[in-house]
């Protein structure tokens, strides 16, 4: 092959003087002979098939742009859409903190070369465990769904118990997720949803509840919206047989929200995308497992946990990774649980973001944010043949709207909302049937009243 | 010392090093990391100081819903606020500006240490792509019609892995390579369920060499994992291998090279044993860096493969993660693949397949982390076929270049395994001599190197085969100047560990943190992984030992 010509910006020694010289250096004739141990019929032979490249910084900026052109932002257009991945602000300091070249390009350097990013780690632990009031909270993992997916598998192994059970109103997505990871070593059983409220229903819990469960699960804010206000009730429940209770939560609402330990909740998990990082169609996602400060609970964890520990001089403090020894990077096929390059930024900036927003800041936003829910669903209420919230329980920033009433179907709601600019709720009609016509809108402090206002209109307008 | 600060200890500027003559010993002698002795945030502000202020209510939604308290249910309301400091926004940025400033990014260093981890330059363009709002603002739920664009890029870059890998089918769902394996291994067990064996084909066989991933997470699976060592070329032979398959194999899962940068060349005759007795081969190819272009995954005969795109193909890896774990698959086998899939209509638009009965289902909410894709994308559009083919051969140009420096100029540092044979990527070392002559280990050479202004390097997934190992990796980013600077720092420690070894041993000195007591990490009851629990133990105060 011919050096390309000039040299490439991203390969010093591509300069074609250098590539020779190494090449001498090294005693290679060419570059085939640097793959000589590679036996010639499993060499490719021939050049990759690819697009012609785009060297030149300002073209390449300009074909991506091109593309990205193409996509509608939240800013662009108004957005119901939650479920999982929320529109909130990121306030512009915790974007300038991950895109610190020193941050965005770390990865596992020890304690000595990143004393930073572990103490970051250490302060982003030590700042959930006041949301979620928990002493003991494990660095991010991949998402929510996989971060109770683990803390199911851990409730499992605390109780030696091999049944777990979770409501059927959990986010198809998360339960896909959680059937694919853990159901070699657990058996899942769904509890139905209360008809009406949306709530937990006890009765269906009480009659799953074995003498084999490990832990109930269940999510405050749920999947759709609704605010499980009998947690205390759900954790005795599960307590009296001698199960632990698991319950997910929504750390944006902890402002004005109690957190689940306030009930009694033995694991709790949630999602850290609200808390400074941007939606990046799913890429903000970064699950959290908090617990109670137990050699034994801790040993359980199956992502990394920072400890805090001092310099050998006793005067500093340090901070290093805890249970290696713990992870899969160690255990190997012993394992039965796994971690690995989850979400370490987003740990960073979900520390930003807590200590920017302090108790009062998540106080008010907490109350913003349920007012201007409570003002959508009221004006979409008050359209004939619109319900929302069609469950009855409390909601904080999502809530389900039935539509079934208009004799329009969702599809056609949110197909003539975006001609209008507005991006209307998930449908739920395939996943949750026996909720009709029914779609999951989120409101957060994104939204305007001007926003909420045209919203109502525009339905208004669509399903007369 | 020089005029321009560095401390030159014989040769002259940009002579070439590896033939041994002239070498270009510049040193950072004077190097000291940031040391702010950073108090922690939760110790930081008072009372009443503001960070960042919510947007307000409006007066309007205000009067029309009351007040919004009122709308929380009693039994859910917080009692007590939580205990958040409070600090306003001048000191918060400060904070974390320091802690960035104390910690080693490759964006600030030589960072060629750490093998298998693939660290090259992630460049500011795609960064700066991946943050416009068309890309950081958009829900992952949006029609499709209103992401096109993104959709466009992850099909254009889908064909792009199959092409480089070979095989047929992709998705960007898993988040890691840990994910990908995960996956993977998802996959065959789904293959071989499909075809009434799933009890039948219980055991995984993999190799000491290959990720703990390729163990873990079939382990999680509940497979059995039969794991292979390697004999004295580096690889295990077939005869070990044929030993371990039998109608209970699912599948192998391999990398190659693997973490000693040897490549197997009898790696089809592997996969075609495998294939002999009904399992599937699935492809770590976490060590793709020095061979894109020049072999792939069909041609050395696996079913499964996956990359790292936030190691090869430049992602940043963002202080672990996020990251993307491709899986690429044979045609058949895209039916078994996590759902949806991104597809393109005769027309020319994109859209998700979710009409996959036979998928895995899930293994990452949504759709993955599309902002790798995208940087991945922008990153092979920069180089295309030629650019990266010599992305591969510059980074294994500049591993035999740092091995010939380092083999011949290091003290007690040995290559175990075929020493004749060519690594690719990285290589393995072994300070088994050093430790034995002069009680410096691996792990004592690793805290000293950072005192001359690099990070700590990756010795080795464990457990050690490789006596006291060292696994560099200089891929296709590293000047010549860059390897030669690595290769005096490598040198002049282990030179230390003979002169002078008690520098070494309490080393490093120069770091962000003086050395520590690290006793407690290895102890689970001594871990604290909150302020509120040191706080609660009394252990906020200097000279409180954690023993309380």
């Amino acid at each position: 092959m011919t050096a390309p010509d000039p040299a490439h910006p991203y390969m010093p020694n591509s300069a074609p003087a250098v590539r020779a010289e190494m090449l001498a250096a090294v005693g290679a004739a060419d570059a085939e002979e640097l793959y000589r141990d590679i036996p010639a019929h499993l060499r490719l032979g021939r050049p990759l098939d690819l697009p012609e490249a785009l060297p030149s910084e300002l073209a390449l900026r300009r074909h991506v742009t091109s593309l990205l052109d193409r996509n509608l932002s939240s800013e662009d257009a108004p957005s119901f859409l939650g479920g999982g991945c929320w529109h909130h602000y990121v306030p512009v300091v915790c974007d300038e903190i991950v895109g610190r070249g020193e941050f965005l390009t770390a990865y596992g350097g020890l304690w000595y070369s990143d004393h930073g990013k572990n103490q970051a780690y250490f302060e982003f632990q030590s700042l959930l465990g006041e949301l979620l009031d928990m002493d003991a909270v494990g660095l991010t993992t991949y998402d929510w769904s996989a971060a109770t997916s683990s803390a199911l598998l851990m409730a499992s192994r605390l109780t030696g118990r091999g049944r777990v059970l979770v409501p059927r109103t959990l986010s198809p997505d998360k339960g896909a997720q959680l059937q694919n990871f853990a159901r070699s070593a657990v058996e899942i059983v769904e509890v139905g949803m209360e008809t009406g409220t949306g709530l937990l229903d006890l009765a269906d819990l009480r009659s799953k509840l074995t003498a084999d469960t490990a832990c109930v699960y269940f999510e405050n804010p749920g999947f759709l919206g609704i605010l499980e206000t009998r947690g205390a009730e759900i954790v005795g429940l599960a307590h009296d047989r001698g199960a632990l209770c698991v319950v997910g939560v929504d750390p944006i609402s902890l402002g004005v929200l109690a957190p689940p330990s306030a009930y009694g909740a033995d694991i709790v998990t949630g999602e850290v995308q609200p808390l400074g990082v941007h939606m990046q169609y799913g890429g903000g996602l970064g699950g959290f497992v908090a617990t109670r400060h137990d050699p034994g609970w801790l040993a359980e964890i199956p992502s990394l946990l920072t400890s805090i520990i001092r310099t050998e001089d006793g005067t500093g403090l340090g901070y290093g990774w805890a249970n290696w020894v713990e992870t899969s990077w160690v255990k190997r096929e012993e394992s039965r649980d796994f971690t690995g390059t989850t979400t370490g930024l987003w740990t960073i900036a979900a520390a930003v973001y807590l200590s920017l927003m302090g108790p009062q800041g998540m106080r008010e936003l907490g109350e913003t944010i349920v007012a201007k829910a409570a003002y959508a669903a009221r004006l979409l209420d008050a359209i004939a043949g619109v319900r929302a919230p069609a469950l009855t329980a409390p909601v904080f920033k999502e809530f389900v709207v039935d539509f079934t009433g208009t004799g329009t179907t969702v599809a056609e709601v949110n197909e003539a909302l975006l001609e209008r600019g507005l991006i209307g709720g998930w449908d739920l009609s395939e996943d949750f049937p026996e909720l009709g016509e029914s779609a999951l809108f989120c409101v957060t402090e994104m939204h305007t009243q001007d926003d909420l206002d045209r919203l109502a209109a525009a339905v208004a307008e669509v399903t007369r | 010392m020089s005029a321009d600060g560095f401390a030159s200890t014989g040769g002259g500027a940009g002579a070439s090093g590896a033939d041994g003559a002239t070498t270009n010993r510049y040193l950072r002698e004077g190097f000291h990391a940031a040391r702010w002795q950073e108090p922690v945030i939760m110790e930081q502000g008072s009372p009443g100081e503001r960070g960042v202020l919510p947007p307000p209510l409006e007066p309007g939604i205000r009067a029309a819903v009351g007040d919004p308290a009122a709308l929380i249910p009693s039994e859910l309301a917080r009692k007590e606020p939580p205990a958040l400091p409070e600090v306003a926004q001048p000191q918060v940025l400060r904070h974390y500006l320091r802690l960035s400033q104390m910690t080693m990014g490759t964006d600030v260093n030589i960072d060629l240490g750490l093998g298998t981890c693939t660290m090259k330059y992630s460049p500011k363009v795609n960064e700066f792509l991946a943050r416009s709002p068309k890309m950081a603002d958009i829900h992952p739920w949006q029609p499709p019609k209103t992401v096109q664009g993104i959709l466009e890029i992850a099909h254009r870059f889908g064909r792009m892995c199959c092409e480089i890998s070979g095989l047929d089918a992709v998705s960007f769902q898993p988040a890691s390579g840990a994910q990908g394996i995960f996956t993977n291994a998802s996959i065959i067990r789904a293959y071989h369920e499909a075809n009434g064996e799933g009890a039948q084909r219980d055991e995984i066989v993999t190799t000491i060499f290959s990720h703990p991933a390729d163990s873990a997470t079939p382990a999680v699976l509940g497979y059995k994992l039969i794991v292979l060592y390697p004999d004295e070329t580096g690889y295990p032979n077939l005869e070990q291998l044929r030993a371990a398959l039998s109608e209970r194999t699912a599948g192998l899962l391999i990398t190659n090279p693997e973490d000693t940068g040897l490549y197997n060349p009898h790696i089809q005759e592997f996969t075609d044993a495998v294939h002999a007795v009904g399992g599937l081969c699935s492809y770590d190819q976490a060590n793709l860096n020095g061979i894109m272009g020049v072999a792939r995954a069909k041609e050395a005969g696996f079913d499964l493969c996956h990359f790292n795109l936030h190691k090869t193909f430049s992602s940043p890896h963002g202080s672990m993660g996020p990251g993307c774990g491709a899986v690429m698959v044979r045609a058949d086998l895209r039916r078994f693949l996590p759902r949806p899939l991104v597809e393109r209509r005769d027309d020319g638009g994109y859209f998700l397949d979710d009409d996959l009965p036979h998928s895995i289902g899930k293994v990452r909410s949504f759709l993955g982390n599309l902002q790798v894709v995208l940087r991945s994308y922008a990153w092979v559009m920069s180089l295309g076929a030629e650019g990266l083919r010599r992305v591969s051969e510059t980074a294994v140009i500049n591993n035999r270049y740092l091995m010939k420096r380092l083999r011949a100029e290091v003290p007690g540092l040995d290559l175990p395994y075929s020493p004749d044979a060519g690594r690719l990527d990285e290589a393995r070392f072994s300070w088994g001599r050093l430790h034995d002559e002069t009680g410096i280990g691996t792990e004592d050479v690793e805290r000293r190197i950072l005192d001359y202004g690099v990070n700590n390097y990756f010795s080795s997934h464990e457990p050690f085969v490789v006596p006291e190992p060292f696994t560099p990796e200089p891929t296709e980013s590293y000047s010549r100047a860059d390897l030669d600077e690595y290769t005096e720092i490598i040198r002049r420690v282990a030179e230390e560990a003979y002169a002078d070894p008690h520098v070494v041993a309490t080393a490093p000195h120069k770091s962000s943190a003086p050395r520590m007591d690290e006793s407690p990490l290895h102890e689970i009851d001594k871990v604290v992984t909150t302020w509120r629990v040191w706080k609660r133990l009394g252990l906020q105060s200097p000279g409180v030992s954690a023993d309380g």
